[in-house]
């Protein structure tokens, strides 16, 4: 396989997404596509943009984020009131649109490297209760607002913008983050952040600055997070706080588990199948059986999880793996084809060895004397 | 004086309630290294069998008691199928079957009991009054079961077999392994003692708030990990540490009117801003990184 084309593959999901985008936009101008259809539209590349950047966090740099839909409430209010005051100079124009992004997307961005820093210099599971926090906090906040500056617990109005040009721009910004996170990961950059997701102490031994790579991820993931929330404000008219919350984030969690943590084409075809389901089903389950839906998400994320982690079912992954059957089906040799995919949570001896070779410096001083004081002692 | 000695009761009562939820937390996390994310939910489901034993018997302790009974078995079960297959796999992966067995509760409550909050009336507990002072009998209640329990759970872990075998695995799993301990048993036994503490928690609570819906576990869930957080997540004295000091800030930041509405921004910020300065929280030890 030529470096070209390997080299193509990699953009294959773009390129898919952008004959989508331009397929849809082609029928829209056409034959004209229904407000319903439209509105689904924009649902669903609003979701794969969040669910592709959380991926970023969660599958590449093997952390978690619980706050993602906060990230994207801040970039909502903050890109929608700066649309509200820059609409009245420059109209409902396509700059608007894009000046505003910018600014939910850097302020986004800001709240990233604000919990960030203290969370992710951290080793264990600190950035997933922080951004936790994070979410709540900036709901709370936003929610006690007062009617002029946010809108409080009314929400905010943001400019109504023409449906049919929305839908094209949301499809650009998609590419847009597509391209960015595909290029970052094939990038000297990507592979740092890989690393650190599979050893961090070996990707420090080998000169990474992990605190760099990790906000890197961190911020990036999360100024498309508040692009994405700018999105929303100008595909809804209008945005309330209460959205945002410790549900939504996991809703995002969800799409990037079912899709394959670590796999761009998977978040995208999960965001949009979830995405669709949710919305088509809302019409016919209501009540008692919409949480049904709920409890099959429950189900279907613990046993996806268990399945493709647990180290008792390794073996019959290894026999299963639906990757070696196509190769099989294909009479392909499997040991040619060994890309780097994304084997994190199978590495195989890793929690072993650490335990065996744990030469630990400060303790063993520690121990040395007090085994020394023990035999004193006898 | 008099408002900020109410407020500093109710500071109390709240906090050993929190107290109690965090040190569910902090044991597992100590023992079995796993943010229990679905521990929130259990509080909830001991709260709603409260609610159901309370309207089929009408006797305030035989409720307390299947609560306490069931939570245990829920957690042990939950111990057995969710989170015994992912050991020795990625934390990622058992961090998210914990939120998906929280949302598996949640949801399931919902279906079972509806979404609309019901009513748990317990016991009238009455007020006592000294000199202008009013206290409500249950603060008094809930402090001193809070209290029996922290010095029992204190007490258990340091001279009970199981108690040290607990402190061993937390300390090194492998060794404890090697010195012929049954890990797998230990982590059962924790999740078990969580549990039931849970169910006392959903007591507690209901005294003070007698309404329940499906996401009544989740935010004391989640306040009482910030304070297993706060207080150093692992350390016993901790959680206790920081539940309480979680509990007075949340009651007198609530009867201040400017800051009021931000209670819970204030609360999540004290805990950013103390992983800025320790990052192990209060009384977090320091662990060497090993290679």
């Amino acid at each position: 396989m030529s470096l070209k084309n390997k080299s193509l593959k990699y953009y294959y999901s773009t390129i898919i997404v952008a004959a989508f985008g331009l397929l849809s936009v082609i029928l829209s101008m056409t034959i004209g596509l229904e407000k319903s259809t439209i509105y689904l539209l924009e649902k669903i590349v609003i979701a794969v943009i969040l669910a592709v950047s959380l991926n970023l966090v969660v599958g590449f740099l093997g952390e978690l984020s619980l706050g993602h839909a906060g990230f994207m409430c801040v970039g909502a209010y903050l890109g929608g009131k700066f649309a509200v005051i820059i609409s009245s100079s420059l109209g409902n124009s396509a700059l608007t649109l894009i000046l505003s992004m910018l600014v939910g997307g850097t302020v986004a961005a800001l709240c990233g490297i604000l919990i960030g820093l203290p969370a992710l210099r951290l080793k264990g599971d600190y950035l997933a209760i922080v951004t936790l926090g994070f979410g709540e906090i900036v709901k709370s906040i936003f929610q006690n607002t007062s009617r002029e500056s946010f809108g409080g617990a009314l929400g905010l109005e943001t400019p109504r913008y023409n449906k049919d040009e929305l839908f094209i721009y949301a499809f650009a910004v998609l590419i847009i983050t597509l391209l960015v996170v595909q290029n970052l990961m094939n990038s000297k950059h990507g592979r740092a952040i890989t690393s650190i997701r599979d050893n961090e102490i070996a990707a420090r031994a080998t000169g990474i600055n992990v605190t760099k790579y990790k906000l890197m991820a961190f911020i990036i993931s999360s100024f498309f997070a508040g692009v994405a929330g700018v999105l929303y404000s100008f595909s809804n008219y209008n945005i309330q706080s209460s959205k945002f919350g410790y549900n939504y984030s996991i809703e995002i969690l969800v799409m990037v588990v079912l899709g394959g943590i670590g796999s761009i084409n998977g978040s995208i075809i999960a965001a949009t199948l979830i995405t669709f389901i949710n919305t088509e089903f809302a019409t016919i389950l209501t009540g008692n059986l919409a949480v049904l839906q709920n409890l099959l998400y429950a189900i279907i994320l613990i046993v996806i999880v268990i399945y493709g982690n647990s180290p008792a079912l390794s073996a019959f992954r290894e026999k299963y793996d639906i990757k070696k059957l196509f190769d099989k089906f294909k009479k392909r040799d499997p040991s040619i084809i060994k890309e780097d995919k994304a084997n994190w949570n199978n590495i195989p001896t890793k929690i072993p060895m650490d335990e065996l070779l744990s030469v630990d410096v400060s303790n063993n001083d520690q121990n040395l004397d007090s085994d020394e004081t023990d035999k004193g002692g006898k | 004086m008099q408002q900020f000695c109410e407020q500093l009761l109710n500071g109390l009562n709240l906090g050993s309630v929190y107290a109690l939820i965090a040190l569910g937390y902090t044991m597992v996390y100590g023992i079995a290294k796993m943010l229990n994310f679905a521990h929130g939910d259990i509080i909830m489901v001991g709260g709603y069998t409260i609610y159901v034993f309370m309207n089929m018997t009408g006797h305030p302790l035989i409720a307390v008691a299947v609560a306490v009974v069931f939570c245990v078995l829920l957690g042990i079960t939950i111990e057995k199928v969710a989170y015994k297959p992912l050991r020795g796999a990625s934390p990622l992966a058992v961090l998210i079957t914990a939120i998906g067995v929280s949302y598996l509760l949640q949801s399931l409550a919902q279906i079972v009991f509806g979404s609309a909050p019901k009513m748990v009336k317990i016991a009238d507990m009455g007020v006592l009054k000294i000199g202008s002072l009013k206290i409500q009998n249950y603060t008094l209640l809930t402090l001193a079961c809070s209290i029996v329990v922290m010095i029992a759970l204190t007490l258990f872990v340091k001279f009970t077999k199981i108690g040290r075998a607990m402190l061993a695995t937390s300390e090194d799993k492998a060794a404890t392994q090697l010195m012929g301990i049954n890990v797998n048993n230990v982590i059962t036994v924790t999740f078990a003692i969580g549990s039931a503490l849970a169910a006392l928690a959903g007591l507690f609570y209901l005294l003070k708030a007698p309404s329940i819906s499906n996401t009544f576990g989740s935010m004391p869930g989640i306040k009482a990990f910030t304070a297993a957080v706060i207080g150093g997540i692992g350390s016993i004295p901790g959680a206790m540490l920081g539940g309480i000091l979680l509990g007075i800030v949340e009651c007198i930041s609530y009867k201040i009117p400017a800051i009021a509405a931000y209670t819970d921004a204030i609360e999540f910020l004290i805990l950013i801003v103390i992983l800025l300065v320790k990052p192990t929280g209060i009384l977090g030890k320091r662990r060497s990184e090993k290679v």
